[in-house]
């Protein structure tokens, strides 16, 4: 656990958020605001809203008809759901890392130079570079660097997963969204996703979605409990877990309920 | 709890008894493919000799092969499927992903479905009516717009349907590192579903090259070696509906023959594509 009273600058303001499926609101009202460089956690039973507020950040709700955002999402000073934004644009400074790998169906090296393709084009050397200095950052290139070529399907899960981070990173976002990314993994796979986590903190600000409040609470410097499309408590990680202020938080990290 | 003797033997007459009508119907189904494929080769192979593929459809009573109706039929198939593959994908991908749930995707969709069991003699009058009449003389363009017709339909539907099977995750993945939504179709959706679209392909393939019944209509028949797209152009399955129907021994040779091959071709494309889909799967 790290101590979160440290200042960091804000790098993303919800003001107002809400959030619609056709009729049905998913999120109500939510302010907030995630510091850079540091781990925001989200955390709440099942259908509290915490992925979908994931989805408002990067704009993934743009794909499917009906669903829509209300209110100002800020970033740098901008509103990002606001009319005459470049989502593509946005995407690139807005990574997103999803529960289940999704490596692409290309080799290893490809699933890296592919996103790094879409904005620049770089001679085959300094893409190589790329390429290696990111799967190194990602903690995966002793274990493919003799395998750059072959299928990204190949890797086991926990290394398809830590793939899909480094293919997040290659394109240098600001933001870094992680939605559960490693409940879908065994219990070492996800030790090492942590680590990572961990890592990057440095130099993104990280805003995790977990059912699992131990990864909560080992990665994260702020913690955000949502429950019933709310947002109850938003406050440094050590807070949440040790004097949470509201009842609701309190019940939910000591296990009470959820 | 102790499960009750009698309980158990019932479960296991029971299974005897399914299993055995099971494989009762597998044994029907295979036996009727077995006979034919049994058949063909009986009587076919022994006059599938090197004539067949260097000599042209004779006269009664004279020495020949199928030169003709072989290139033929590989023109008529070959100018389908180069039509109907772009076609038939570009249509699938946007039934699949920009028709989803849109008026004109179900009205698309629903009138493929029914272009896909149209009678293949409908097809053949309707070409008949539309570019055999007005031009005056069968060709083998018409021919081949009939195959393509018949094609289409089933490669717009195998593209849908593989296009579907590419998880929504990897869409919305592709889509989170800021590529454009036409640009992951074409990396990432078409190359996830590519042994599907291939396979489906084929199965056009194999399905147009023994259509006989749009062909009588259109590109008719040639007993001599014209390759003229333009006239009338012998095919293997409207030449062997004429010898296997005529009273001479030799053409009805060539009529078995000529069954062998075909089926054969098809029967190694079903095969092919098979494999291409278990491949595709496998990675």
């Amino acid at each position: 656990m790290i101590d979160g009273s440290k200042t960091n600058q804000t790098k993303v303001s919800l003001k107002k958020l809400n959030f619609f499926y056709g009729d049905a609101q998913a999120l109500k009202d939510i302010d907030m605001d995630f510091p850079d460089r540091s781990v925001s956690a989200l955390i709440g039973p099942s259908g509290c809203g915490k992925s979908t507020l994931l989805r408002v950040l990067n704009r993934m709700y743009d794909l499917y008809p009906g669903q829509r955002a209300e209110g100002e999402v800020m970033v740098d000073g901008e509103n990002i759901i606001g009319p005459g934004v470049v989502v593509s644009t946005l995407r690139a400074r807005i990574g997103m890392v999803f529960q289940r790998p999704t490596p692409f169906p290309m080799s290893i090296y490809e699933n890296i130079a592919f996103p790094v393709r879409l904005y620049r084009k770089l001679p085959r050397r300094e893409m190589d570079e790329l390429v290696e200095k990111t799967l190194g950052k990602a903690a995966l290139w002793n274990e493919v660097k003799d395998k750059l070529h072959r299928s990204g399907l190949s890797l086991s899960g926990g290394q398809q997963q830590r793939l899909c981070i480094a293919r997040t990173i290659a394109i240098q976002p600001e933001i870094v969204l992680l939605d559960e990314p490693a409940s879908a993994l065994d219990p070492i796979s996800m030790g090492q996703i942590d680590e990572l986590i961990y890592e990057l903190r440095k130099d993104f600000c990280i805003i995790l979605v977990t059912h699992n409040l131990q990864q909560a609470a080992r990665v994260s410097d702020f913690t955000g409990f949502l429950y019933l499309g709310k947002l109850i408590e938003f406050a440094s990680t050590t807070s949440i877990f040790s004097s949470p202020k509201s009842k609701q938080t309190e019940d939910y990290v000591t296990g009470r309920f959820g | 709890m102790k499960p009750d003797p009698g309980i158990l033997l019932q479960r296991r007459i029971k299974n005897r008894l399914m299993t055995g009508l099971f494989l009762l119907a597998l044994l029907v189904s295979l036996g009727v493919l077995a006979s034919i494929l049994w058949k063909l080769t009986l009587d076919g192979i022994g006059y599938f000799t090197p004539a067949v593929f260097l000599k042209s459809t004779p006269a009664p009573g004279t020495a020949g092969g199928l030169f003709n109706a072989i290139v033929g039929s590989i023109m008529l198939v070959a100018c389908a499927i180069l039509f109907a593959v772009p076609i038939g994908v570009l249509a699938g991908t946007y039934l699949a992903e920009y028709g989803r749930h849109s008026r004109l995707g179900q009205v698309v969709r629903f009138c493929n479905d029914i272009l896909l069991s149209a009678p293949s003699i409908i097809i053949g009058l309707f070409i008949y009516t539309i570019m055999v009449m007005p031009s005056g003389h069968f060709s083998g363009w018409a021919g081949s717009l009939s195959l393509c017709i018949i094609a289409l339909p089933v490669i717009v539907r195998t593209t849908e349907d593989m296009l579907r099977l590419v998880p929504d995750t990897l869409r919305e993945a592709a889509i989170a590192v800021g590529c454009p939504y036409w640009r992951m179709i074409v990396s990432i959706g078409w190359k996830a579903a590519l042994p599907g679209i291939l396979t489906g392909i084929l199965l056009a393939l194999a399905r147009v090259s023994g259509e006989t019944a749009p062909l009588l209509f259109t590109s008719l028949n040639n007993q001599f070696s014209s390759f003229s797209m333009n006239g009338p152009i012998a095919s293997l399955p409207v030449v062997i509906f004429q010898f296997a129907m005529s009273p001479y021994r030799d053409w009805q040779h060539l009529a078995w023959a000529g069954a062998f091959l075909i089926t054969v071709t098809v029967l190694s494309l079903s095969i092919l594509s098979r494999h291409l889909f278990s491949a595709g799967k496998g990675t």
